[in-house]
C-alpha cells in the first residue's frame, strides 16, 4: 500500500475552510501533550483560558483590546503577503506609528485646535507606519534588496528609537525617572466604549470590509492579485509591478501604523514600555490563518487575542507561564502550513490489489 | 537496416500500461515493444500520452496498472536510478544540466559509482573516448551555459552512454535544433543502433518519423491506435492515424493585401539578461495586412526582439516605431495602449495567471477600460459576460468561467490567451511560438486566427521555429541568427534548404 498526493482538479473550497479549523484542533492536541508534561490537566487549562478570554463581558473587552491591533496588523501583513512581499516588519511599523502619534499628542496639542489633535495624531501614525514599510519596499523595487531581512531589522531600529525617546528626550520630567512620556492631553485620547475597549474596533472592522471590497472589486485589487500570483505575466499585461508593490506596502504599513497610534492614544495615553509586545509578529499568524482574507482576519484576530488574554489568565490561576498562550499560537502555524497542502492536493491510497487487477 | 528477425529480441516490453491523472486518463492499457538495434517513434497529438508513457518507463511516474518487462523479465522501476539500472535513460525536453558546471562534473553528478574524492581526470578521459567514438565533439572541460543547445543535447546523450544506457528515450529532440543539427543527431542515433543499442523518440513531426525510425506507434487520447513499420507507411497516413482525419498542411489563405507600415525597427540593439549583446542591429518593417515570420533556432535573439517591441526589454540603440509613433523604450502599458497584442513564448509563465479564473484571465487586457471598470471599480458581471462570449467563440473547453486557468490543458490555455489578445488587438499582433506544443487541431485554429488578424488589417509578427508553419502562414520570412537578420525572403519563394543555411548563420547572398 502506498500513499500518494494527487493534484486536485480545482482548488478545494472545503479545504480552505477546514484547514484552519483542523489546524487549530491539532494545535490544541499538541499543546495538550505539552501541558501533560507540565503535569497540568489540559482540559482544565483550556476551559480556564476560554473563560479568561470570553467568559464575561469584562474579560471579553480585554480580548477586544488585544484584537484591535491584531486585526489591523493582520490585514496589513496579509496585503503584503498577497504580493509575496514578506513584510515581517509590522512590529516596527506599529511602534513607529505610535511614536509619530505621540509626537503630535505631546508637541502639537498647543498649536492645533483640540478637535484636530486626535485625527492628526492618528494620521501621522498612519503616515509613519507607511513610510517605515516603504523603506524595504523601495529597496526591493529599485535595488532588489531582500525585503524580509530589511523589514525585520527595521523592527529593532523602531523599537530602540522609541526606547531612546521615552528613556531620554521625551521622558516625563515629573515621572521620577520612570521610563515613559508624560500623559497625553485629553484631546488626544481615543474614546473607549466599554472597559478599555475603544472605538478603534469599529474602524478596524470597517477597514476589513473595505479592504475586501478593494481587493475583489477594484482595478488596483485586480493588479495586486495578478502581481502576487504571477508577476511576470502581470508585467507582460502592462501592470507596473514596482508601483503596485510600493503602493500596497505603503498601505500595509499604514495599517500597522494606525494600530500603533491607537495603542498610544486609546490604551496607554503615553509612550512607554509595552508598546512592542509582539502584535506585529502574531499578525503573521493571523494573516496566514485567515488565508490572507481581510474579513477572516477580523475573526482570527479575536481568536488570537483570546489566546493571549487566556494565557495571562492561566498564569494567574494555574501558575503556568503566560507564554502558554503564545506557545499555542505558534503551535497553530505548523499544522496550518502543512495543511495548506490539502487545498491543492488530495491523498490517494494505492493498494497492491489495484495494481494486480491489471496483471 | 538488418531484416533478420532472429537477431532481434524485444529489449523493452510495456504491457497494459494505465495511468490516471485527475480528470484525464493519460494512458489507457497501452502496449509497447522495442527491439534491440531499432528506433521506435512515438507519435501523437499533444496530450495523447506520449510523454506520460515515457516518463513511466524512465521511472519518473508510476503506472497505476500494467507491467514492464526488460529483456523478458519483469522490472520494478520506481525512480530514474532504477531505470538506469536496467539501461534506460531519457533526454528530456528541458535539459537536466547544471549550467555553471563543466561537462565532466555534470556527467558524474548523482552517480553512486564514483569515489567520494572525484577523479575528474579519469572521468574526462572516458568522456573523450565516448565523444570520439560517436563523434560527438564534446569537450569534458567546457562549461554548460557557454554551449549551444545542440551541444548541450549531445552532453545529455553522452551522460546516458557514460552511465551504460542501452535504451535512449528522446523527448522531442529536434524541437531546438537547426535542420543541420537534426541531421547530426540522426547520424549519432544510427551509429548507436548499429551497435545494438536502441532508441525511442517522441515527436509530432512526420518527416522525422520517416527519416529516423524503424517502427511507429501512434497514440491517440491515451490509447494505442496503430503500430506500423515506417517503411510501410507515409506521412499522410500517419497524420490520419494521429488525428483520425486528414489534416491540411497548407493553410488556406488569400493573397496578402499590405497597407501602411505598422511596425518599423531601425538598427535596434539590445542586451540579453547576461549583459551580452542579443540584438546586433535589427531593421525591418511590417505592414498592416501582412504576416512577417521570424525564423531561427531558439535563443538567437527572438525573445529579445519580441520584448523590445512590446516594451518589456530595453533598447540600447536604434528606434522602434509602432503605427508611426516612436515607441522606443516605452512602458509595456503604453505599447498595449497603442493597440499591440502579445502572445508570449512561455504561455504559462508569461501569458496567464494560473491561480486566477478563466474569466479574469480573459479580462486581463480589457479590465482597465469601461465597461469592465468604471471609476476604478470592477464590474464582475460584465467580466463574466465578456468571458462567456469569448469562451464560446474561441471554443475554450473549461468546466466553468470561474475555474482556475491552471487546471486547463495547454491548448485551452493558449486559446484563452489568444481570445484575450485578439480581442484587444488593433494594430499589431506579436505572436511567439503560438502553436508550440499544441495538437494538430489546435495548431490549425491558431494559424487560422493569425491569418484572420492579417485579413482584418492588422500587422502580425510570427516568431516560430517550425519552418513548415512559417512557410504556410506568413507572407515574408526573416531569418535570425545570433541577433542579426540573415535575410528576408518571400515565403512563396522560400525553401527549407536555404532557410536552414541562414538559420545556421550563412547570410542570404552566400546562401543563394
Amino acid at each position: 500500500m502506498r500513499l500518494v498526493f494527487e493534484k486536485r482538479n480545482s482548488v478545494s473550497k472545503k479545504a480552505i475552510v477546514l484547514v484552519p479549523v483542523v489546524s487549530f484542533l491539532v494545535s490544541l492536541i499538541l499543546t495538550g501533550i505539552l501541558l501533560i508534561i507540565f503535569k497540568t490537566n489540559p482540559f482544565i487549562t483550556y476551559s480556564s483560558m476560554f473563560v479568561g478570554a470570553f467568559g464575561s463581558w469584562i474579560n471579553f473587552t480585554e480580548t477586544l483590546v488585544k484584537a484591535i491591533p491584531l486585526m489591523l496588523t493582520g490585514i496589513g501583513v496579509g496585503l503584503a503577503f498577497r504580493l509575496r512581499f514578506w513584510n515581517i516588519g509590522a512590529e516596527g511599523q506599529l511602534v513607529f506609528g505610535g511614536v509619530a502619534a505621540t509626537w503630535v499628542a505631546l508637541f502639537w496639542s498647543n498649536f492645533l485646535p483640540p478637535f484636530l489633535v486626535l485625527p492628526t495624531a492618528i494620521l501621522m501614525g498612519i503616515i509613519a507606519g507607511a513610510l517605515w514599510a516603504g523603506i524595504p519596499a523601495f529597496l526591493k523595487v529599485y535595488l532588489k534588496v531582500d525585503e524580509t531581512l530589511v523589514s525585520l531589522m527595521l523592527n529593532y531600529v523602531a523599537i530602540l528609537t522609541a526606547q531612546g525617546l521615552y528613556y531620554g528626550a521625551w521622558i516625563d520630567p515629573k515621572g521620577m525617572g520612570f521610563p515613559g512620556t508624560k500623559l497625553f492631553p485629553k484631546s488626544a485620547w481615543l474614546p473607549r466604549f466599554s472597559g478599555r475597549a475603544h472605538v478603534g474596533l469599529f474602524i478596524a472592522i470597517l477597514l476589513g470590509l473595505v479592504m475586501w471590497v478593494v481587493l475583489n472589486r477594484t482595478k488596483w485589487g485586480f493588479e495586486v492579485k495578478m502581481s502576487g500570483h504571477n508577476p511576470r505575466a502581470a508585467r507582460v499585461m502592462g501592470v507596473d509591478i514596482g508601483k503596485t508593490i510600493i503602493t500596497a506596502i505603503l498601505v500595509s504599513g499604514a495599517f500597522s501604523g494606525m494600530a500603533g497610534a491607537f495603542e498610544v492614544t486609546a490604551i496607554s495615553h503615553r509612550l512607554q514600555q509595552g508598546l512592542a509586545i509582539g502584535y506585529g509578529y502574531t499578525a503573521i499568524i493571523v494573516a496566514w490563518m485567515a488565508q490572507l482574507n481581510p474579513i477572516a482576519s477580523l475573526f482570527v484576530a479575536v481568536l488570537m487575542a483570546g489566546l493571549l488574554v487566556g494565557g495571562d489568565q492561566v498564569q494567574m490561576m494555574m501558575g503556568l507561564p503566560a507564554a502558554m498562550g503564545i506557545v499555542l499560537q505558534g503551535m497553530i502555524l505548523f499544522p496550518m502550513l502543512a495543511g495548506s497542502l490539502f487545498t491543492d492536493y488530495r491523498l490517494k491510497i494505492i493498494t497492491k490489489s489495484t495494481k494486480e487487477e491489471a496483471a | 537496416m538488418k531484416n533478420d528477425q532472429n537477431e532481434k529480441y524485444p529489449i523493452v516490453e510495456m504491457i497494459g500500461i494505465t495511468k490516471q491523472f485527475p480528470g484525464v486518463l493519460a494512458n489507457d492499457t497501452v502496449d509497447l515493444e522495442l527491439f534491440s538495434g531499432e528506433v521506435l517513434a512515438l507519435l501523437g497529438e499533444n496530450g495523447a500520452g506520449k510523454s506520460t508513457l515515457m516518463n513511466i518507463l524512465a521511472g519518473l511516474y508510476r503506472a497505476d496498472k500494467g507491467k514492464i518487462l526488460i529483456k523478458g523479465e519483469e522490472a520494478e522501476i520506481n525512480s530514474p536510478k532504477d531505470a538506469m539500472k536496467y539501461g534506460i535513460g531519457m533526454v528530456h525536453q528541458n535539459f537536466k544540466l547544471v549550467p555553471t558546471m563543466s561537462v565532466a562534473e555534470n556527467v558524474v553528478l548523482g552517480l553512486d559509482s564514483e569515489n567520494f574524492v572525484l577523479d575528474l581526470q579519469k572521468v574526462s578521459s572516458r568522456i573523450k573516448e565516448i565523444s570520439n567514438h560517436y563523434n560527438l565533439k564534446v569537450d569534458p572541460g567546457s562549461i554548460i551555459w557557454q554551449m549551444s543547445v545542440g551541444e548541450q543535447q549531445r552532453v545529455e546523450i553522452l551522460k546516458l552512454i557514460y552511465r551504460g544506457a542501452e535504451v535512449l528515450i528522446l523527448d522531442e529532440p529536434t524541437a531546438v535544433l537547426t535542420p543541420q543539427e537534426s541531421g547530426e543527431l540522426n547520424r549519432i542515433v544510427k551509429q548507436m543502433t548499429g551497435e545494438g543499442k536502441s532508441a525511442i523518440f517522441i515527436t509530432h513531426k512526420m518527416d522525422e518519423v520517416m527519416e529516423f525510425s524503424d517502427w511507429v506507434r501512434v497514440l491517440q487520447k491515451g490509447k494505442l491506435v496503430s503500430v506500423v513499420r515506417t517503411q510501410d507507411t507515409s506521412p499522410k497516413e500517419l497524420s490520419r492515424m494521429m488525428v483520425g482525419r486528414d489534416v491540411l498542411f497548407r493553410v488556406e489563405k488569400k493573397k496578402a493585401n499590405p497597407g501602411e507600415v505598422v511596425l518599423e525597427l531601425e538598427n535596434v540593439k539590445a542586451m540579453n539578461d547576461k549583459g551580452l549583446e542579443a540584438l546586433k542591429g535589427i531593421s525591418f518593417s511590417l505592414r498592416r495586412g501582412e504576416i512577417l515570420g521570424i525564423a531561427g533556432v531558439a535563443g538567437n535573439g527572438q525573445r529579445e526582439l519580441t520584448e523590445v517591441i512590446t516594451g518589456l526589454h530595453k533598447v540600447t540603440e536604434g528606434r522602434v516605431i509602432i503605427g508611426g509613433k516612436d515607441m522606443t523604450n516605452k512602458s509595456p502599458l503604453e505599447v498595449i495602449k497603442s493597440g499591440v497584442s502579445h502572445i508570449p513564448s512561455d504561455r504559462v509563465a508569461m501569458g496567464i495567471v494560473g491561480d486566477m479564473s478563466v474569466a479574469n484571465n480573459l479580462a486581463m487586457k480589457e479590465y482597465r477600460k469601461a465597461p469592465l471598470t468604471q471609476h476604478g471599480i470592477l464590474n464582475p458581471g460584465r467580466i463574466l459576460e465578456m468571458a462567456k462570449k469569448m469562451i464560446s467563440s474561441f471554443m475554450i473547453s473549461t468546466p466553468a468561467p470561474y475555474t482556475s486557468v491552471k487546471f486547463l490543458s495547454g491548448g485551452n490555455i493558449q486559446k484563452t490567451i489568444l481570445a484575450r489578445e485578439i480581442g484587444a488587438c488593433s494594430t499589431l499582433l506579436v505572436a511567439a511560438y503560438p502553436a508550440r506544443g499544441l495538437d494538430v487541431g489546435a495548431t490549425e485554429s491558431v494559424r487560422k486566427e493569425m491569418i484572420a488578424e492579417r485579413d482584418g488589417g492588422k500587422g502580425v509578427l510570427l516568431v516560430s521555429e517550425d519552418l513548415e508553419e512559417l512557410m504556410s502562414v506568413s507572407d515574408r520570412i526573416a531569418v535570425m541568427n545570433e541577433g542579426r537578420i540573415m535575410g528576408i525572403v518571400d515565403s512563396a519563394e522560400a525553401d527549407i534548404e536555404s532557410l536552414g543555411l541562414m538559420m545556421a548563420g550563412v547570410p542570404m547572398e552566400k546562401g543563394k
